[in-house]
């Protein structure tokens, strides 16, 4: 095959130990682009500070927790008043 | 809720999956059947001329299917998701470039035309819409995308599931849920079409596996992640005089001849694809080049005044 594919864990056991949180612990931006709400099927607004994928429609914050996103109704956070 | 209509708890379906990943991690696992059942499922996709860029796989688990997956020819990503966020968390850190996420099969977070193909490995059964989870899956396929489910149907278990009936009513007068009721295959087929799948094959097979004791098959099921998750099943232990009871006759009704217990599992397959532009249509009524009574050699009957062969 040409195209590289993503290196399996036992290919890149180095990678693991020298960077722990580089990688892994980051939302796959390919992910990100075919998400969305679980519950109103609409888009997500990622923030990155908090590392929460937004419903504006659903009115929730849905976690990633180390690169996961939780796309659970009843993980997420209800947004406030002011969100 | 006293009204809610749904038969599985799904609640209780992603903490038994939850406590098996945790047991998977700690190296006390009974993934036999999750693997027979992921060659399997990789083995029908050699069938399959089509690439596939991306891929779902739906009810990860620890990431083994997926790594296979990957390694395929025209395979370029595949998304990891499971209803267990301690599995979508073994699945991570085994495959660690791999997207993954955590999406219950009842309310999926997919955009449409997300995915080339879906392989789902014994993780559909305990969902209480099927078709509206069906209907999810069609959607986030592109078109000309394909489907491919394993699913515990039929009679899956039945042996103990009379096991424990019996033994209820001997021992306690009264019978509750126990084991999860099955998709059968006409059912599926069925249900496919009706998701808007093109194309629907569903096929069936059966592993039986031998057990010395029903208490080492009820613990393979708990390390499966397998437990009941009906919603009217009962909370907490079960008698010991009912379980005593049901190992005998289990043992009496279904040992072989060496005198191990017989556990079958029914395994339903579904296959269909998203309706695309290149697939075979069917014909429209009335265009037939060819008469039905000259393929068949035979003689064609007028339906009103000749009523045909009868049938006993």
């Amino acid at each position: 095959m040409a195209d590289p594919k993503p290196p399996e864990s036992e290919a890149a056991p180095r990678a693991e130990t020298r960077a722990p949180e580089s990688r892994g612990a980051q939302v796959d931006p390919k992910l990100l682009e075919i998400l969305v709400c679980p519950v109103t099927h609409t888009r997500l607004r990622y923030d990155a500070e908090k590392q929460e994928l937004i419903s504006d429609a659903a009115g929730l914050a849905y976690p990633i927790r180390d690169g996961i996103p939780i796309m659970l109704q009843d993980e997420a956070r209800p947004l406030t008043a002011s969100e | 809720m006293a009204d809610d209509p749904s038969i599985f708890d799904r609640r209780a379906v992603r903490a038994h999956r939850d406590r098996a990943a945790q047991k998977l991690a700690e190296g006390t696992e009974a993934e036999f059947l999750h693997r027979e059942i992921g060659d399997r499922l990789l083995e029908r996709l050699d069938d399959v001329k089509r690439s596939f860029p991306a891929v779902l796989d739906l009810g990860c688990r620890d990431g083994v299917l997926a790594r296979a997956l990957a390694r395929r020819q025209g395979v370029e990503r595949v998304f990891q998701a499971d209803v267990s966020p301690a599995f979508a968390r073994l699945a991570r850190i085994s495959n660690r470039f791999f997207p993954t996420v955590v999406a219950d099969e009842e309310a999926l977070p997919f955009a449409p035309a997300s995915f080339d193909l879906v392989i789902s490995n014994l993780a559909l059964h305990w969902v209480n819409d099927l078709p509206g989870a069906l209907i999810q899956l069609r959607r986030a396929l592109k078109p000309d995308g394909l489907l491919v489910a394993a699913m515990f149907g039929g009679e899956t278990l039945t042996e103990l599931r009379q096991a424990l009936l019996q033994a209820e009513l001997t021992e306690e007068g009264g019978a509750s849920p126990r084991v999860s009721p099955h998709a059968d295959v006409r059912d599926a087929g069925a249900l496919l079409q009706r998701a808007g799948f093109a194309l629907p094959v569903v096929d069936r097979d059966r592993i039986q596996v031998t057990y010395e004791h029903v208490f080492s098959l009820m613990a393979d099921l708990r390390l499966m992640g397998e437990t009941n998750a009906l919603r009217e099943r009962r909370r907490g232990f079960t008698r010991r005089a009912t379980m005593l009871t049901a190992a005998e006759e289990y043992l009496r009704r279904y040992a072989d001849k060496s005198g191990r217990l017989i556990a079958n599992f029914d395994i339903v397959y579904l296959t269909a694809w998203a309706p695309g532009p290149g697939q075979p249509q069917p014909l429209k009524p009335g265009s037939a080049a060819r008469r039905l009574a000259e393929a068949l050699r035979t003689e064609e009957h007028d339906g009103e005044n000749d009523p045909g062969p009868r049938r006993a």
